[in-house]
């Protein structure tokens, strides 16, 4: 290195100490009041908790050095044309039979005999996670193919919810009969959404969405004649297994296999759409809207079934999260589910099926075994959630479009023509 | 027979500017119409009001397909109807799927000639497979005449400049055009490619018999390409004429080409 590089290194060492201090001490100063600072109102007296002032500004201040280190090494990197590492290594995996078979296997087996090594609470919380994976999947398809972004996804999720619980309550109607009703009604629901949010895009799409999913949840909490207000809705009939009654971990088990079926037809169902005519036409609408309407594309029509079978899912999953809970009321179906939601598409990667699913068990998981750390679990959720924001901004996997393999045809003429022929893969 | 498109009167106001003056133009079948005029005439803002994209504030717009009869009016269409109807366009800012192939770009294009619905994808009924196989048939055909061949499969991102203007134009003949419009096609291209692009634009005249409107200042490709040519300054028509007539008059001189240019091109 000569001496000017040293120089330079130098320089920015200082700076980001610096940096790194100014961090800490706005760190220390935003914490001061909740961290430090206690009133104990029965010996009327006020306790300074120096230690954690201490500790929370060592703590930034090594945090934002290392992850100030860190960035600068990845933006000094050149970028390099060929693959990355990586990127090599998944494609070897994805070609190589004597790789990918035995890790398919086991990823098959795992899931299959899962209920069986782990305990019924395991199960349960997997469970959960399979259910956050048909959620995501399904706003994938608003938000990662056609770009709208929806910040009131739950709403649908509420609909498919209380269809099976009202229904249920009012005609009794089983499990089976209620999820297709709810994932139409949430479908209906979607259009409706749809309608008038045709014209908005971005920020005032977000906020629009975002006031539909509050408006639906304060309904549901306000309306009691309709929906019971507050109180909920309580019990909700676990799916039945051709009429018979199952013990509480008989039904953990089926629900668990069902969520897996669930999750397969999902992926079915969304990796044939993307790759699809109307799947095409959601990808270039979020490409870009005015060329999209210009090629021909009917704009009204495409958002509207975006919007619809995006929403079938979450009415879908709506049915099987009241029959799993037995138990349903409004605060399951806050913003902070949507935000959750929204937070599996985007960590995954948008548009990228194999990233929601793997950032959605991730999401799901990640607390749940995190509750080891007590009360500082969802501290280091955000924190992992920041970085890797910061450090793979497009997603875990991010989205790769299909190629199409061509077949050279001799044309007369004497000139190499090709012709097309899609090749599945 | 009567012309392709006929514009009469078109207006277009924003706020208050007026964009477009009543301005009178037809295109006939198979016709190549330069429409050329200083920046901020209202070229682009004319092509905008003839493909949906923008209402304009008075005047009618008709299109007579020869073999299909009856006279369309296109004005107050949505954008995709009016594509529906024979006119597709490229920008002049590229606007293509960035992220998306080549290939699925000008499988975008086929969008409005093809109907398979959730279901057909979904359950990959005959019909829809049978569709779909030939739509990557037509948009492979379409983009090895436009000498694209080598690119199906890379994201339209990475492709070199003039290739993506190619691929624009691609995509719109997807669409199965009766009259192309071409919102500056030449700019920022070299001398090298535009010539080819001249090629091109009259191949897919002689060889599709689609009409062409397009705007563009490369004089020499207007020049050598156009039946007609058409100036515009303030949002009106100030002259219209065959490229030998255009060069000689004064007013054109004046308002846009200069004295040597004139004599140049
Ligand atoms: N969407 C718009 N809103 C307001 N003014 C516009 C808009 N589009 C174009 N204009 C104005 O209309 C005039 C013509 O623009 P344009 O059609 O782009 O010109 P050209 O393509 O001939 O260079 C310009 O003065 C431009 O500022
Ligand atoms: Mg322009």
């Amino acid at each position: 290195m000569t001496d000017a590089g040293k120089e330079s290194g130098g320089m920015t060492t200082a700076r980001a100490v610096r940096r790194s201090l100014l961090v800490s001490l706005w760190f220390m100063f935003l914490t001061l009041p909740i961290l430090v600072i206690r009133v104990n109102p029965v010996a009327q007296e006020i306790v300074w908790r120096w230690r954690n002032l201490f500790l929370i500004g060592v703590g930034s201040f090594v945090l934002s050095l290392v992850g100030q280190f860190l960035t600068h090494r990845q933006t000094r990197r050149t970028p390099s044309l060929t693959p990355g590492r990586l990127a090599i290594f998944r494609q070897r995996c994805m070609r190589e039979p004597q790789i990918y078979v035995p890790f398919l296997l086991c990823a098959v087996l795992t899931t299959l005999l899962f209920p069986w090594f782990f305990s019924t609470y395991q199960t349960n919380i997997m469970t959960t996670a399979l259910m956050y994976v048909v959620l995501g999947l399904g706003l994938n398809i608003v938000v990662g193919l056609a770009g709208l972004l929806d910040l009131g996804y739950v709403a649908f999720y509420a609909v498919g919810a209380y269809s099976y619980a009202l229904l249920n309550h009012h005609f009794g109607l089983g499990f089976w009969a209620a999820l297709p009703i709810g994932a139409g009604l949430a479908a209906l629901f979607g259009i409706l959404l749809g309608f008038p949010v045709l014209r908005l895009r971005g920020d005032y799409l977000a906020i629009v969405t975002l006031g539909f999913g509050e408006i639906i949840r304060l309904i549901l909490e306000n309306w009691n004649e309709f929906s019971f207000g507050p109180s909920g809705i309580a019990n909700i009939p676990r799916p039945g297994f051709f009429g018979l009654d199952l013990s509480l971990a008989g039904a953990t088990v089926y629900l668990y296999y069902l969520m897996i079926g669930l999750v397969l037809f999902t992926i079915f169902v969304v990796n044939r759409l993307q790759n699809s005519r109307i799947g095409r036409a959601w990808i270039a609408l979020r490409e870009d809207e005015l060329a999209c309407q210009a090629m021909g594309i009917d704009k009204t029509r495409t958002k509207l079934t975006a919007f619809a079978l995006g929403a079938t899912w979450a009415g879908m999953v709506g049915v099987i999260f009241a029959a799993k809970t037995t138990f349903i009321n409004p605060p399951s179906f806050t913003f902070l589910e949507s935000a959750m939601i929204l937070a599996i598409v985007v960590l995954g990667g948008m548009g990228s099926i194999a990233g929601v699913v793997i950032a959605a068990l991730v999401l799901i998981l990640l607390p749940e075994y995190l509750r080891a750390f007590a009360e500082y679990r969802m501290l280091l959720f955000g924190a992992v959630l920041v970085i890797m924001m910061i450090f793979r901004p497009q997603g875990l996997i991010s989205s790769a479009r299909r190629a199409y393999k061509f077949m050279p045809v001799p044309v007369a003429a004497g000139r190499n023509k090709r012709h097309g022929t899609a090749a599945d893969h | 027979m009567g012309p392709l498109l006929t514009i009469d009167r078109l207006c277009m106001d924003f706020g208050g500017l007026r964009a477009l003056d009543h301005l009178n133009l037809s295109v006939a079948a198979g016709e190549i119409v330069a429409l050329i005029g200083p920046n901020g005439a209202g070229k682009t803002t004319f092509f905008n009001c003839l493909t949906g994209l923008c209402a304009p504030t008075a005047g009618e717009i008709h299109l007579v397909v020869p073999g299909r009869g009856q006279r369309l009016r296109l004005n107050g269409l949505p954008p995709n109807r009016v594509t529906e109807k024979g006119l597709a366009r490229t920008f002049q800012n590229i606007r293509l799927f960035a992220d998306m192939t080549v290939l699925e770009n000008v499988m975008i294009g086929r969008h409005c000639r093809t109907k398979a619905g959730v279901f057909g994808a979904v359950f990959r009924s005959a019909a829809a497979r049978i569709e779909e196989q030939q739509i990557v048939t037509a948009s492979a055909a379409i983009l090895e005449r436009l000498g694209l061949g080598s690119y199906f499969n890379d994201l339209a991102r990475n492709l070199p400049y003039g290739a993506q203007r190619r691929l624009e134009i691609a995509r719109a003949l997807a669409t199965e055009p009766v009259l192309l419009l071409l919102d500056e096609p030449a700019a920022g291209m070299n001398p090298q490619e535009t010539a080819e692009l001249d090629e091109l634009i009259l191949k897919i005249r002689s060889e599709l018999g689609i009409a062409i409107l397009l705007i563009e200042h490369d004089m020499r490709l207007v020049m050598s390409l156009s039946d007609r040519i058409v100036v515009m300054d303030h949002g009106e028509k100030i002259a219209e004429g065959t490229p030998a007539e255009i060069r000689s008059n004064p007013l054109v001189i004046t308002a846009y080409l200069g004295e040597d240019l004139a004599q140049t091109a």
